[in-house]
């Protein structure tokens, strides 16, 4: 049983649309960021923790 | 060397990285089912208020925010008492990852709150007890990124990162109290024990979007804890294997 009688309707959220999409646009967008921005974190430092310890074997070895 | 961590197999990052990779899917998946679902009950079946119209759909994020900026918070302060008790290296590594997830949830809890009471109250932000101790979360929040970033010695980082968290922790209970404490702007809590002043699909629509914020929180936090423990463990053996391997 789906509440809202068109998509207009569910958009404008009974005149409060702003204030409700401004909620769940934010949430959501952060939602999405945060874990892309773990993820590219995460491969950044592996290539740098891997540059460093080939360095440190190149060292040892010399 | 196995024999005799045996105890702590868990709190070994050794152990704990492999396990924390597999669940991640998990609950990343279990997260996205739950926030459907919320969503669906919450925007698309929940009847409208009678008092606030459309405008309280924003309880669906608002709510499960402000729970999860308290919980997270708690956690990280319980991580912090393990570590300062124990010595364990896991745990300062735990809090690290859980503090910036805490901190978006405190500030999105804030953000949802001032786009909720503007149309209800007229102003976006008011000096009431409730939302300025909130306020107060968040910078606790950026107040133990910064202090632990400054300091280079993870373990002396971790130690003052946790004197910070559990001195702080005192105003998780005086936010989630404020509301019966002192006459404050902001409504009483729309659940209680035993019985709820909502309807049951908005009740159910909040729960299930509790879970997914939940779930998620968990997801990003695992995530970010296999970082920190590459980075932190980079001399070990396990972090060197690991990393010689496809590197994934």
């Amino acid at each position: 049983m789906i509440y809202w009688h068109s998509f207009a309707d569910f958009l404008a959220m009974g005149g409060y649309g702003f204030y409700v999409w401004g909620s769940f646009g934010l949430t959501a967008a952060i939602m999405v960021i945060e874990p892309i921005m773990v993820a590219r974190n995460r491969k950044t430092t592996i290539a740098r923790l891997k540059r460093q310890i080939r360095a440190e074997a190149r060292n040892i070895s010399e | 060397m196995k024999d005799r961590f045996n105890l702590y197999k868990f709190a070994s990052p050794a152990t704990f990285y492999p396990l924390a990779g597999a669940l991640i899917p998990y609950f990343a998946a279990v997260s996205v089912v739950f926030g459907l679902a919320g969503l669906y009950l919450g925007m698309l079946v929940a009847p409208t208020d009678f008092q606030q119209g459309e405008g309280y759909r924003i309880i669906f994020i608002h709510v499960p925010a402000s729970w999860m900026s308290m919980f997270i918070y708690l956690v990280m302060a319980f991580w912090a008492a393990i570590g300062l008790a124990f010595n364990t290296r896991l745990s300062g590594m735990m809090a690290q990852a859980l503090a910036p997830t805490g901190a978006l949830m405190a500030f999105l809890s804030l953000w949802t709150g001032a786009l909720w009471g503007k149309p209800m109250w007229g102003a976006w932000w008011v000096w009431d007890a409730r939302l300025t101790s909130e306020l107060i979360l968040l910078f606790l929040y950026i107040g133990y990124m910064a202090l632990t970033a400054a300091i280079d010695d993870p373990r002396r980082s971790d130690k003052a990162g946790g004197l910070l968290l559990l001195v702080g922790v005192v105003n998780v209970p005086i936010i989630y109290f404020s509301v019966k404490w002192w006459n404050t702007l902001h409504q009483g809590s729309s659940i209680n024990m035993g019985k709820s002043s909502m309807a049951e699909t908005m009740l159910w629509g909040m729960l299930l979007m509790a879970m997914c914020f939940w779930m998620y929180s968990i997801a990003v936090a695992l995530m970010r804890v296999r970082t920190i423990m590459l980075e932190r463990e980079r001399h070990t053996d396990w972090v060197k294997a690991e990393l010689s391997g496809e590197g994934k």
